[in-house]
């Protein structure tokens, strides 16, 4: 089994807590070992399904819409100032 | 005590009395459910005069709670959402809301619809109005305990991998999960985006026909909405079945399905039989890989999806030093502990190196459920099965074990895989009094066969006049 | 060998440019936000662009349009069948957590563009010293892998703030047109070339602003060296924070050197992200390849696929404008133009537009060039203005070339008429006119005026006589000061010679 959940949990930015990761570690491979049933399957000449119905070509107009929502979504989001959404300090590490 | 509607069709149009004494009983049974989150008493909004004619005039309608509603807060039932109010509708609010429907409360549900029994809610499970010790089903569980128990008449309910229609059967009550495309997504909060659809969530057939009438339809606000014609649904009401051919699975009905559930299943062909349907064996040989295949395709979508409550926005953001720490501490703290878990899988078989072996090999094994269903299809008209393979079960008997309740919806999964239609209608009840559901799954935008043979079925066995003692 | 020497003989550079261009659509690729640049923080935003819980996007056809003709433009095989995907990672600018792109089936596939080669002749025209035109147009052909559609992300201000940064989403799900190279760039100049080419096309189909300030065309470098004779690639890193033509060339001159400087020094070149410095002039690391992000591409599942009918796209190629490529031929076959001075003039499209402008009201062709390019150009560079903003028209131009051109006053007196044409915004016509500029082609007044010189200057005469030929030329000047410069100056030099020579013979 590859899942090494350091990784998944650094891409997913999810701070487990060690009794956590031990845990859904074990939860997960356990379900990763359930669904590895399909690789008996053969599929080679099989195409993968991304969208149930077929329908293609939906497009909108190049027309203008006006929303108007900024004012909500400051009042609602969890830090503005001024018209800004606003983060703490982005430091790579 | 004055007794009062029990389907949309016999309240319509709705009055304040009816309001006010459904806002009694919320107080009355809430507390024991816990099917409502937010419940906002709505009797102000009972329309006046012209208005009155409208289909849904003054009828009370309770929401999933991860349906965006302007100016309300909407959680998805996870301390992520706590406090997030979206700044619009959802287009099926739009339609409810244009039909004069009362936007009546917002149900519990599993935290990001992630569950299958509503005990992943970050606000306590919901109860099963037929027995306080077990499980509504979820992920649409608050919906459909509210109205089994009569608290509101009819709610919007979402369904993934089952979602609408578990837990209508756990709780005795008509649950239907449209066609792919069939009702608009915009505005629901996705889980998994290939795969939810909204869908009503009714006492009787034919409150959920009404709903769909007002649900149906194409919107240009979402690529995946079929432009495809609507029927008046209410006309395919009704009793006659002569002639319809429905398929029993022959993979359907292997071990693992309870004997009571089994017993009422095959008593409900036998209805339909001497009610004049053909009922013949059918063969669906991929369904048995539809979990494998749904909790990789399913849980990948979600993991994306997922991605964006990260605390810059809306929601919870864990006060922090920097960005990174804001990022890890909030999506740590807010997501419970299957919201994480599907996370986790569904960034694994997206991860560079393991996306051919589970993401492509899943949605290749999608492929052929769907060709599955087209082939049945040639052969039958409806596909009945049970709903779910157990009656309601206890609160935590399967909370420690995620997969055992992952195979809770086996019988739902290949439906929302192929995208067809399907409904869960009530079909008896276990010695013990808990609800039975039947499954009955129809060709893609053919939901008017669907409600064709449910009704005739209801109206033949008035399972739904039951009510749980509560 | 010095330093640079090594570096160029012993080493081949291998670059790749990614560049990204903001499409012209009204709108934004997916909701119907609008897309000017400046507006308030924040004020064209709604669900969609904002990634709000249970939004979804839509299709903006017109972005798929402006994506495919661009595609036709750079020879690209353009996709029947494309669709999006999404690109997962985490960043404030990127409100849903991923960005809606495209991977394995973009809208438009492999292609090329030829660039002309013109770095040497461009710093030589810099110091006025034009390049013979036969070495100014060997062309190259570069590969483009592709073009593809996506949406752009918000945009961060960190500046001044000291406890976080701010985020405006006015930009988030502007359409983008990703255009990637093959690696066949093999120095910083061709890359300059490559992207002045490219950035001239996108102008000539007006799908883009390409304003590298306001960010409309924005460029990474993927760079690597080689020995020379060597198949395989080196490691490459790649350049982001290039914020202009110039800084593009720099930052891969200054990567060639320190790849190349690493591996003499026997170290190994790293993969990985750099920032270029314009302050520094240097590149420093951003992320290893450790760091580097896993995308996790998939599908976008709430887009469909799109099928793109041949009828289409042959619909827009034949609607297609003409191109620099093809303009370039043009001038150079109509007009007797240089390929250099052709490629200049079509270089930017408002340039070559107003030369044709200036031919058609019939001005000698190889004259409007010279004048746009220099006299002209050199205005409006002093009063920082563009050729649109140009205040002596295209017409009037030509009436200024068209006096030239029928003698009737000399190109000497033409460059003080046409800063007089700029101040006022009157015609060459009314100032020559006002001003009695008109050429004097009198061959009796200026043989007059020949003696009178001749009397007056007896020195110079006499230097002329005993050999010293540039006497003339400054007979012919005092001439020309007597006339006020309005002397033919043909005419002068021929009747002053003439004179000159006779009074040699006499003198004999």
């Amino acid at each position: 089994m590859d899942f090494q959940i350091e990784k998944i949990a650094e891409l997913a930015r999810l701070n487990l807590k060690a009794e956590e990761k031990a845990k859904l570690s074990k939860e997960v491979a356990g379900i990763l070992d359930y669904v590895k049933s399909l690789s008996a399957i053969p599929t080679d000449q099989v195409a993968p399904t991304s969208h149930v119905l077929n329908l293609e070509n939906v497009f909108r107009k190049d027309e203008i819409v006006v929303s108007e929502v900024r004012d909500k979504a400051l009042k609602y989001a969890p830090h503005a100032e001024g018209n800004f959404f606003k983060v703490p300090k982005i430091v790579e590490r | 005590m004055k007794t009062f509607p029990q389907s949309l069709k016999e309240a319509r149009p709705g009055s304040r009395e009816l309001l006010e004494s459904l806002t009694q009983r919320v107080h009355e049974l809430n507390p024991k459910l816990n099917a409502f989150l937010r419940w906002n008493n709505g009797s102000h909004l009972v329309p006046e005069g012209g208005v009155r004619e409208l289909s849904l005039a003054g009828l009370p309608i309770s929401i999933k709670d991860n349906i965006c509603i302007d100016g309300l807060e909407t959680t998805c039932a996870s301390k992520i959402l706590k406090g997030h109010i979206p700044p619009y509708d959802a287009t099926v609010i739009s339609k409810l809301k244009n039909a004069g429907a009362v936007i009546f409360g917002q149900c519990n549900m599993d935290e990001f619809a992630f569950g299958s029994s509503c005990e992943t809610s970050a606000y306590g499970p919901v109860r099963n109005p037929w027995d306080l010790e077990r499980v509504p089903g979820g992920s649409s569980g608050g919906s459909a305990a509210a109205v089994a128990s009569g608290m509101t008449l009819a709610a919007l309910g979402s369904d993934t991998g089952g979602s609408i229609r578990q837990p209508a059967a756990f709780c005795g009550i008509v649950g239907l999960k449209p066609t792919y495309g069939r009702v608009s997504r915009y505005g629901l909060i996705a889980f998994g985006s290939s795969f939810d659809q909204i869908g009503p969530m009714t006492r009787t057939v034919e409150d959920a026909a009404i709903l769909m009438n007002v649900l149906a339809g194409h919107d240009p606000k979402d690529s995946t909405s079929a432009n495809v014609p609507v029927p008046d649904y209410t006309k395919s009401l009704r009793r006659d079945v002569k002639g319809l051919r429905i398929g029993l699975p022959k993979e359907f009905y292997g071990d693992g399905i309870d004997p009571e559930v089994r017993a009422s299943v095959d008593q409900a062909a036998k209805i339909f039989e001497k009610l004049g349907a053909q009922i013949k064996t059918v063969s669906l040989p991929h369904t048995p890989h539809s979990v494998a295949v749904y909790y990789i395709v399913a849980v990948a979508e979600a993991s994306s999806n997922l991605g964006r409550f990260d605390g810059v926005e809306y929601g919870l953001r864990v006060p922090a030093q920097d960005l990174k720490e804001m990022y890890f501490e909030t999506r740590d703290q807010g997501f419970g502990q299957e919201a994480k878990r599907r996370i986790l899988l569904g960034t694994f078989v997206l991860s560079a190196g393991y996306y051919d072996a589970y993401y492509l090999k899943g949605q290749k094994v999608r492929t052929l459920i769907r060709e599955d269903f087209t082939n049945a299809y040639k052969e039958v008209d409806l596909i009945l099965s049970p709903t779910a393979p157990t009656p309601p079960f206890k609160i935590g008997e399967k909370m420690n074990d995620p997969l055992a309740m992952y195979l809770s919806d086996i019988f739902t999964i290949p439906a929302n895989l192929a995208g067809v239609p399907a409904i869960s209608i009530p079909c008896g009840f276990t010695k013990s009094g808990l609800p039975i559901g039947l499954q009955l799954m129809g060709r893609a935008f053919e939901e008017e066969t669907l409600f064709r043979a449910a009704y005739t079925f209801e109206q033949e066995t008035e399972y739904y006049k039951k009510k749980p003692n509560i | 060998m010095t330093n640079d020497e090594v570096r160029t003989t012993k080493y081949e550079p291998v670059i790749g440019l990614e560049v990204h261009c903001q499409l012209l659509t009204k709108t934004k690729l997916f909701c119907g936000c609008e897309t000017k640049f400046g507006a308030e923080p924040n004020s064209h935003t709604c669900p969609v662009c904002l990634g709000w819980p249970g939004s979804l996007p839509v299709l903006n056809e017109e972005a798929l349009r402006l994506g495919i003709k661009i595609g036709l433009a750079l020879n690209c095989e353009i996709s029947g069948r494309l669709k999006f995907d999404r690109k997962n990672y985490f960043y404030p600018d990127l409100p849903k957590a991923y960005q809606i792109s495209q991977y394995d089936m973009p809208v438009n596939g492999k292609g090329w563009i030829e660039i002309e080669q013109r770095a040497e002749s461009r710093e030589q025209r810099e110091n006025q010293n034009p390049m013979p035109s036969a070495l100014c147009s060997m062309a190259k052909r570069v590969g483009i892998t592709r073009a593809h559609l996506e949406e752009d992300a918000g945009k961060l201000l960190h500046e001044g703030i000291k406890d976080g940064s701010l985020v405006d989403y006015n930009r988030a799900g502007t359409p983008l047109l990703e255009i990637v190279s093959e690696p066949d760039i093999r120095s910083a100049e061709e890359a300059y070339d490559y992207l002045t080419s490219l950035k001239a096309i996108l102008e000539y189909l007006e799908v883009s602003d390409c304003n590298m300030e306001e960010g409309s065309l924005r460029c990474d470098a993927n760079v690597s060296v080689r020995p020379v004779g060597q198949e395989k690639f080196g490691t490459r890193t790649e350049i982001k924070n290039l914020n202009s033509f110039k800084a593009v060339q720099k930052a891969i001159e200054y990567e060639i050197k320190r790849q190349v400087e690493m591996i003499e020094a026997g170290e190994k070149v790293s993969q990985e992200t750099r920032l270029w410095n314009d302050d520094t002039g240097k590149t420093a690391l951003m992320r290893s390849k450790e760091q580097a992000h896993d995308y996790r591409y998939f599908p976008e599942p709430d887009l469909v696929p799109f099928s793109i009918a041949q009828e289409f796209i042959e619909g827009l190629r034949k609607n297609l404008p003409e191109l620099p490529q093809a303009r370039t031929n043009r001038f150079t076959k109509d007009f007797g133009l240089s390929p250099y001075d052709a490629a200049v003039l079509v270089q930017e499209k408002k340039l070559g537009d107003y030369f044709e402008a200036c031919v058609k009201e019939k001005a000698n062709s190889k004259l409007a060039s010279n004048w746009i390019q220099s006299e002209l150009l050199a205005l409006l560079n002093t009063a920082k203005k563009t050729i649109e903003e140009s205040p002596v028209t295209p017409q009037a131009l030509a009436g200024l070339l068209r006096l030239i051109d029928n003698n009737t006053i000399s190109g000497k007196i033409a460059k003080d008429v046409l800063p007089l044409m700029f101040e006022t915004g009157k015609s060459a016509d009314a100032i020559v006119k006002e001003k009695g500029l008109e050429q004097v082609t009198d061959t009796k007044l200026i043989e007059e005026i020949a003696d009178k010189v001749i009397a007056a200057n007896p020195k110079s005469v006499a230097d002329f006589k005993s050999g010293k030929t540039t006497a003339l030329g400054f007979l012919v000047g005092q001439l020309m000061k007597e006339t006020k410069g309005k002397a033919n100056p043909k005419l002068a030099n021929e009747i002053l010679s003439k004179k000159l020579a006779s009074l040699k013979k006499i003198s004999k």
